[in-house]
Formats: C-alpha cells, sequence, structure tokens
C-alpha cells in the first residue's frame, strides 16, 4: 500500500519538474546513473562531479530546487548532465524523494542508480581501483539488487568557519574527522531496514534527545525497476527486500560509507537559513537544532576523533565491510 | 573455449593462444546475437587457427553446456591432427602464464590428464544440499529460471521416492567445469560405445558440466591427476570469485596457468598478462593457495563475520551469535564501593584499562577522567542510556587490543544487568550487598536510605538472578560482603591470578578498605525499621573494628 501510494504520488509528482537540458542518449546509453535533489550549491559541484566521473557514473540526473546561485545553469553546461528545475515545495515533495522516484522510473529502469547529496561521497570497498561497475557487476552476478551505506558525518579540527571550502577543492581535505564507534543500531521491522543513530550530531546537537538524532542508514545504491520507490529520502527503499543489506543471522554483507561533507563553513549560515525556511525534515528540527548551537561555532573535534585515510581505515574499524566480495 | 559475453576479450584471449601456436575452437552462445558472432569472427578471420563450432543456446547447470563441449572437442580433434592435449576454458578465462610454459609442463607430464575429479561421498562443495541427488533425480527445469518448478520437481520426486538408475559401471565423480585431457582421453569419451547411453543418463543430470567428464574420465583414463589447470575460486552461493585490476600481484605470484574469472573491464589484468614476454616463470608449479587463502578470507567474513562488530552490514539476531561483544572484558560489582581507588589499583595489578562506573546515572566514568572516550564515546549518560548495550559493545570494539574492566552497581543503568551474564567474553566478580556501605556512608535522611535500600536489593537480587540462571556464559564468582570482608586478600588474589594480562604474580599492595565500623548496626537499624538486607550474608552485628587489609605473605606458588 505504502509502495503504491508512494509510486503514484511520484507519478503526479512529475509536473513539479520541468526540462532544462535532457540529454536522453546519454542517459539510455548509460548503465550507472547518479540522481541528485540540490538546491545553491555551487561551490560544491566542481569537485561533486570530478569525485563522481572518477567513480564511473556515466550519467548524472540532477533536481534544481530553485538555485539562485547558477548552479543549474552550470550544470546545463556538462556534458554528462541532465536537469531539471523546480520551484515546488522540498518538504511536500518529501524530501525531494517524490522528484528522484519519477526520475529514476522515467529514465533508470534497469539501470543501477546512485541517489546521493551534493554533500555525500560514497565510498565502497576496493573504490581505489576499481570502478563501480565492477561493483554493480558483482551485484548483479550475485542477484543483490541494493547496496547499503552509512552516513559517515565529517568535520575539520577547530571552529567550521575556520577554513573556507573553495569550489574544486576535495571537501574530505579540509574536513577529514570522524568519530569511529559511537553510533547504535536499532532494527526497524517495518521496513526491514536498520536504524542507525550516532557520531558528532548525535553527541553535539542532539544530547538530551537522541532519538531524535537523524538516521545515518542510507541505501544510495539501487538496481531500479519499475515499482521501487523511495520512501524517506534514501533512508528507506520499497519494496522492502532491497532494505535488507545486511545479515542478521552473523555473517557481514558488503556495504560502504556515505562520507557526509556537511560540516564546511557553509554550514553555520546555511543551517540559519534552512531554519527560517522550514524546508527540512520535521520542519527543520534538525537544522534548528543545529542554528541554535551553530552560533557558538562548536568544535566538534575530540581527541578521539579519527582521521580518515581511505576505505581500507573504515574497513578495519568496522564502518563498512567487504563482504563476501575480494 | 566456452563463450557467452565480453567479445573483445574473447577475440583478445584467442589471439594470444593462436599466435603462440596454439589451435584454438571457439563456441559462442547461441543467445549472443548473430551481430556479435560475425563481428567476432571477421576479428579472427585472419588466424587460420581458430575455428567457431556450432552454436548452442546454453544455460548455467544443463545439459547444454555439455553439448557444446562436445562439439568443439569433436571440431578440435576432427580439424586439429596434431593436437595432444585439449584444454577447456571460457571465455572469460586469462593465461597468466605465456602458453610456452603449459607446453612445457603438460610435456614434463606426459600423458597424464589433468582434471579435478573427486567422489562425491568426499566433497563438502555442493550447494543447497544436492549432492547424491544430483545423479538420482531428474533436473528438467533450470533453476535460474525455473526456480519454484525446480524445487517443486525436487521434492516430488523425494516424496515419491523416485530413484534414476546410473549407468552401471559409472561412479559419479565432480570437479571443476575446467580441465586439461590428453587427446586419447578426449577421444575415448567422445567415441565411447556406450556415448549414447551415458549422454541420455547426464541430459538430466543436475550440473553435469561439473560432472560429465570428471566421471567418464575415471572409465577411459589410467593417469588422471585430479586437479584443475584453472585456478577458479567459488565463494559460498556457488558462483565464481571474480578478479580485477589490484589482483595483478596476487595472480603473478601464483604461477597458476590460467585464472577465471576476469572482469572483462579489468584492462590491466589483460594487459599485463596478454603481452608478457613468450617465456616466463619456466617449470614453476602452480601455487594457488596464496589466492585460496584471500577468498577463504572472504567467505568467513560473508558467513560469521567479525564477533561483536554491529554496523551496516552486520546486525546479528541475539541468538545467532557467540559473543555480544569482541573481546575479553571484566566487570567488578561491589568491589567499587567497598574499596576507595579500586580501579586504580587493578590497574597497577592486572594491567586492564579500569573504568569507574561506566553506567553511572551521574555519567560514564571513564577511565582517568575523560570525558570522552575511544570512538569518541560521550560520558553523557542521556546518549548512553539510549542504547546501553551499543554503548557496551562500541567500547569493547573500538578498544579491541587493551582488555577493559568497569565497575557496576544495582544504581547503574539497568537494562544492562541482563546483557553481560550472557556474554561469553565477561569476567563478572560480585560482592554481593556491597552497595549498602555507599549508604551507609551517606549522610542522606534514614528514611529515605531505607527506601533506596529496598530499591537497590531488588535490582541486584533482579540480577544475581541473571548471573545465576542456567544460560549464563559470563564467569561469574559471587561472594556475599560477608564473606568478602572475612578474608579479602583471598578473593583479591584470585582477580590478580585470573584477570592479570602479565605473568601471575603475588600481590604486593592491596586497596584501601573502607572503614566498616558500625555497619553490622547499620543493617541492624535497617532490619529495625521492617527492611531485610540479605544479600550481604550474614553480617555480624558486633563488629571489631575495621581493619585495613593486611598483607599476609603467605607461601604462593607464582605460576
Amino acid at each position: 500500500m505504502r509502495r503504491r501510494r508512494c509510486y503514484y504520488r511520484a507519478i503526479r509528482k512529475r509536473r513539479d519538474l520541468s526540462p532544462v537540458a535532457v540529454r536522453k542518449d546519454r542517459i539510455r546509453k548509460a548503465r550507472t546513473v547518479l540522481i541528485c535533489v540540490l538546491r545553491n550549491e555551487l561551490v560544491r559541484l566542481p569537485y561533486f562531479l570530478d569525485y563522481y566521473r572518477a567513480m564511473g557514473v556515466e550519467h548524472f540526473l540532477f533536481v534544481d530546487n530553485d538555485s539562485s546561485d547558477g548552479g543549474g545553469a552550470f550544470l546545463a553546461e556538462q556534458a554528462d548532465c541532465s536537469v531539471w528545475t523546480t520551484a515546488a515545495s522540498y518538504r511536500r515533495s518529501r524530501y525531494g524523494a517524490d522528484w528522484i522516484n519519477w526520475l529514476a522510473r522515467r529514465w533508470c529502469c534497469g539501470r543501477w542508480v546512485l541517489c546521493v547529496d551534493v554533500d555525500e561521497f560514497f565510498v565502497y570497498p576496493f573504490c581505489d581501483t576499481r570502478p563501480i561497475q565492477a561493483l554493480t557487476d558483482w551485484l548483479d552476478g550475485s542477484q543483490v539488487k541494493s547496496f547499503g551505506a552509512m552516513m559517515l558525518d565529517m568535520y575539520p579540527k577547530g571552529p567550521i568557519t575556520r577554513t573556507p571550502y573553495e569550489a574544486g577543492r576535495d571537501p574530505m581535505a579540509i574536513a577529514c574527522w570522524f568519530d569511529a564507534g559511537n553510533y547504535t543500531i536499532a532494527r526497524n521491522w517495518l521496513y526491514c531496514s536498520l536504524w542507525i543513530q550516532g557520531g558528532p550530531r548525535s553527541r553535539m546537537y542532539f544530547r538530551d534527545a537522541p532519538a531524535q538524532a537523524p538516521a545515518l542508514n542510507k541505501v544510495p545504491l539501487v538496481k531500479w525497476r519499475r515499482g521501487t520507490v523511495f520512501v524517506s529520502s534514501t533512508h528507506l527503499v520499497l519494496p522492502r527486500s532491497l532494505n535488507q543489506v545486511f545479515e542478521d543471522g552473523g555473517g557481514e554483507k558488503i556495504c560502504g560509507v556515505l562520507l557526509h561533507a556537511k560540516f564546511l563553513d557553509t554550514f553555520a549560515a546555511r543551517a540559519r537559513e534552512e531554519a527560517a525556511r522550514g524546508e527540512h525534515y520535521a520542519a527543520a528540527q534538525e537544522y534548528r537544532a543545529y542554528a541554535d548551537r551553530a552560533e557558538a561555532d562548536a568544535d566538534m573535534w575530540c581527541m578521539w576523533s579519527e582521521k580518515y585515510i581511505n576505505w581500507r581505515q573504515l574497513e578495519i574499524l568496522g564502518l563498512m565491510s567487504k563482504g563476501n566480495w575480494a | 573455449m566456452l563463450c557467452h559475453e565480453a567479445p573483445d576479450r574473447v577475440a583478445q584471449v584467442a589471439r594470444h593462444w593462436s599466435e603462440a601456436g596454439c589451435p584454438i575452437v571457439i563456441h559462442l552462445d547461441a543467445a549472443v546475437g548473430a551481430r556479435e558472432h560475425d563481428a567476432l569472427r571477421a576479428r579472427l578471420s585472419d588466424r587460420p587457427n581458430i575455428l567457431f563450432s556450432r552454436r548452442v543456446k546454453c544455460q548455467w547447470g544443463r545439459w547444454s553446456l555439455i553439448r557444446a563441449t562436445q562439439m568443439a572437442a569433436e571440431t578440435m580433434l576432427e580439424r586439429f591432427g596434431n593436437v595432444s592435449h585439449v584444454y577447456l576454458a571460457s571465455g572469460s578465462c586469462l593465461p597468466l602464464r605465456p602458453p610456452d610454459d603449459l607446453h612445457r609442463y603438460l610435456d614434463t607430464h606426459p600423458g597424464v590428464d589433468f582434471i579435478e575429479s573427486a567422489r562425491i561421498e568426499d566433497v563438502p562443495w555442493t550447494q543447497g544440499g544436492l549432492d547424491h541427488e544430483r545423479f538420482t533425480l531428474r533436473f528438467p527445469f533450470s533453476w535460474k529460471h525455473r526456480r519454484w518448478l525446480f524445487d517443486g520437481f525436487v521434492r516430488l520426486q523425494r516424496r515419491m521416492r523416485v530413484r534414476r538408475r546410473i549407468p552401471r559401471g559409472l561412479t559419479p565423480h565432480m570437479g571443476s567445469q575446467w580441465w586439461c585431457l590428453t587427446r586419447e582421453t578426449l577421444d575415448a569419451i567422445l567415441t565411447h560405445p556406450r556415448r549414447a547411453e551415458f549422454d541420455r543418463y547426464f541430459r538430466l543430470v543436475w550440473i553435469p558440466d561439473e560432472s560429465y567428464f570428471q566421471t567418464l574420465v575415471r572409465l577411459v583414463s589410467e593417469r588422471v591427476e585430479s586437479r584443475s589447470l584453472t585456478v577458479a575460486k567459488f565463494d559460498f552461493q556457488g558462483k565464481p570469485h571474480v578478479f580485477y585490476d589490484d589482483h595483478l600481484q596476487l595472480l603473478r605470484r601464483s604461477d597458476c596457468f590460467v585464472a577465471r574469472k576476469i572482469w572483462p573491464r579489468a584492462d590491466r589484468l589483460y594487459a599485463a598478462f596478454l603481452s608478457g614476454p613468450a617465456d616466463g616463470a619456466g617449470s614453476a608449479t602452480p601455487q594457488p593457495g596464496k589466492i585460496d587463502r584471500i577468498f577463504s578470507k572472504a567467505i568467513l567474513r560473508r558467513t560469521e563475520g567479525r564477533e561483536g562488530l554491529y554496523m551496516a552490514g552486520r546486525f546479528p539476531r541475539p541468538d545467532r551469535i557467540k559473543a555480544t561483544t569482541s573481546a575479553r572484558y571484566c566487570v567488578f560489582e561491589g568491589y567499587g564501593d567497598l574499596f576507595d581507588d579500586f580501579p586504580d589499583w587493578v590497574r597497577r595489578a592486572t594491567g586492564l584499562r579500569t573504568h569507574g562506573h561506566l553506567f553511572a546515572p551521574e555519567r560514564a566514568e571513564f577511565a582517568d577522567g575523560h570525558t570522552m572516550y575511544s570512538g569518541a564515546l560521550s560520558d553523557n549518560p542521556t546518549l548512553r542510556d539510549y542504547n546501553p548495550s551499543a554503548f557496551l559493545t562500541n567500547l569493547i570494539w573500538t578498544t579491541r587490543g587493551e582488555r577493559q574492566a568497569f565497575l557496576y552497581g544495582p544504581r547503574d543503568t539497568p537494562d544492562l544487568d541482563r546483557i553481560f551474564p550472557y556474554d561469553p567474553n565477561a569476567d563478572v566478580m560480585v560482592v554481593s550487598g556491597a552497595w549498602a556501605v555507599r549508604l551507609f556512608r551517606s549522610d542522606m535522611p534514614f528514611a529515605e536510605i531505607r527506601q533506596r535500600a529496598t530499591l537497590l536489593q531488588k535490582r541486584e537480587d533482579a540480577h544475581l538472578q541473571h548471573l545465576r540462571s542456567r544460560w549464563v556464559k559470563a564467569r561469574v564468582r559471587i561472594t556475599t560482603m560477608a564473606d568478602f570482608v572475612e578474608a579479602p586478600e583471598e578473593a583479591l588474589q584470585t582477580i590478580v591470578d585470573d584477570l592479570s594480562t602479565r605473568r601471575a604474580v603475588q600481590l604486593t599492595e592491596a586497596p584501601r578498605m573502607v572503614d566498616l565500623s558500625g555497619f553490622g548496626q547499620f543493617l541492624q537499624n535497617l532490619r529495625n525499621v521492617g527492611m531485610h538486607p540479605y544479600l550481604m550474608g550474614d553480617f555480624p552485628t558486633e563488629e571489631p573494628a575495621s581493619r585495613d587489609v593486611p598483607m599476609v605473605r603467605r607461601p604462593y606458588v607464582a605460576r
């Protein structure tokens, strides 16, 4: 039922989107497609595109939610990007999920779809030596249809406004620290998924109400079929079997990490803006929590923070797993 | 060469073999389009020693694969009279050593058939519980495409107790699909007088490509060397592991002749192995052990995982794991109330990293007064109590390599009292009833003390029930406070002996026990107001003045 509702809702919401640059032939040829909803993220885009191009993503589908910084025009110029624009409410499209569902259904059936935000950088086992097609081919061969990843919040050492971010630079060069082992996991039996919370956001901004801390479990890579839908952002997918990206009988399934480079110098301004706009989850409750404390320009670093090196480090720390891919 | 995808790679590998003087017959799956087939033929048309056999539509695990092999082998024997050995390879096989090496190797083993062929009774690698039944049931349906029919038909045959008779004289053998047979053996199999009978039988055997040649070779060959010259590793689902660019060094060092299966887009592998010098390692024997190791590790990771780790890919149900946590740790209950400096003392005496009351209601008392701890765990009690079990497993996971210990008591987060008793990694040392010492030393009004005491005693009792349950997995040692105070040094020595991470040493220094004078009277007062403190054992009301733990130097054999 829920899936049906999301599915038809997505079809209805297609009216929100108006095409800016749609490169049909290139989308059809691509086997791995990235879908991203963004708003005023121009400064992050050059590195974002470079990162995923190097990974082997063949085409990018962007939904530009009313950017005012020229990001949409920048993307429309790229040969491997297709861009749609909308001025509709982010909140009322269920935080972008409806738009993603529609674009994926319309363009990506039978393809692997990677859904990330502009500040999320996907890391999977062997990502330094094998392109993403190696992963998707292997998943196809294993008859696995989705790939889970935990969001890992990255933060700089010292106040976040200290080092300004410039376009084209690796954000992980600035925000290179993360929390290695303070995550809590519970099972979401309704959706057969895990509910992961914790990390620096939880210990800094939600220490009095940890239950409200943002969810960190995501299913960013899905082999799309007609009828597949994201329920809430990319945290939950339906049909439910796609959420089963973890092993509950004792073993480890292959999974990755989404490096979340949200906490750059642009963050404090962003938090204030989003808190006022109220377009994010639960009336931007998360952003209000940030805005309250980010004024103090908090330092999220502590002496137990880990410095990011590569995926192997994350694998050893137990934040991701190679599963039986070797 | 049996091929069904990536015709570019097929052409590349075929050319490599053919230029080294090895004639090749390619079977391209009929499912591949005619256009690609023609393109492949055209690309290889300049090589006179590459032929194409008639195409069959191949299905995994079905007879069609054998049919394709037979036809290709017949073409090979017919058209190339000087061939002495026939090597069955697939389109995703990659030669790791120059063909000359293989020639030389085969020359040093004249008349030997390299084919993995083992009696089905002896092999553990079958998947899905079908081993002997592969040969005694009929399998007319595809497992890949008609799974429910396949399963249903198997069930039906089992219920009806249908058995096929295995042709007389055949002993079912199984092994890797990829072999290297001598001309004589292959010829004998293909021209066997009873071939029609065998073919009829194997047509309905499940996965005949792993048993047809493997079984028949035993009929006709004298010298079977039961191993495959192709490295092909299978994972726990029975599908082959794939090699990528980053396996280059591994494959180089393995000295194997052919590897399967190679990812078609592993450009570096193809470039490195197909352009290598004509003669390389010479006569080295294949050493697939190195490759085995990483793949068997991968399988273990997938089936067992890292113990005590909870993450996005591993969240075992409590009943499916051996241990909740990843490493051994100790829990001290009551000791913190009896001794003021107990954590420090444990640290000095045993080398354990000893925290205070990690689950205290005020904050998590990490060792050395830290407010954060390994893995960026926060001492905030709300965060900790949001998921206390995750707090514990996280702490033990992120500090692996250094054994942890902490104090626990009935004041602390109660959820934990049913977690560590069932964890085989825990050593639990209990002095029951010692929580009363803290009340005894506090200056709360007596009425409140009484209430507290009732609550704490109830909690500790419930916890002790867990510790005494039949299902307990931790190593538990419970003493009542009265017994402990009688002979504290013995108990402390036991701690050092059992838990010390260093070599056993004799205790030289004891922790300072708190002043217990008047404690008996305190208990009596509690009794007098109607409470019944019983967990501390028979504590004498008239106790002589308290004492420090005397350091008795008894003869003690250090191990």
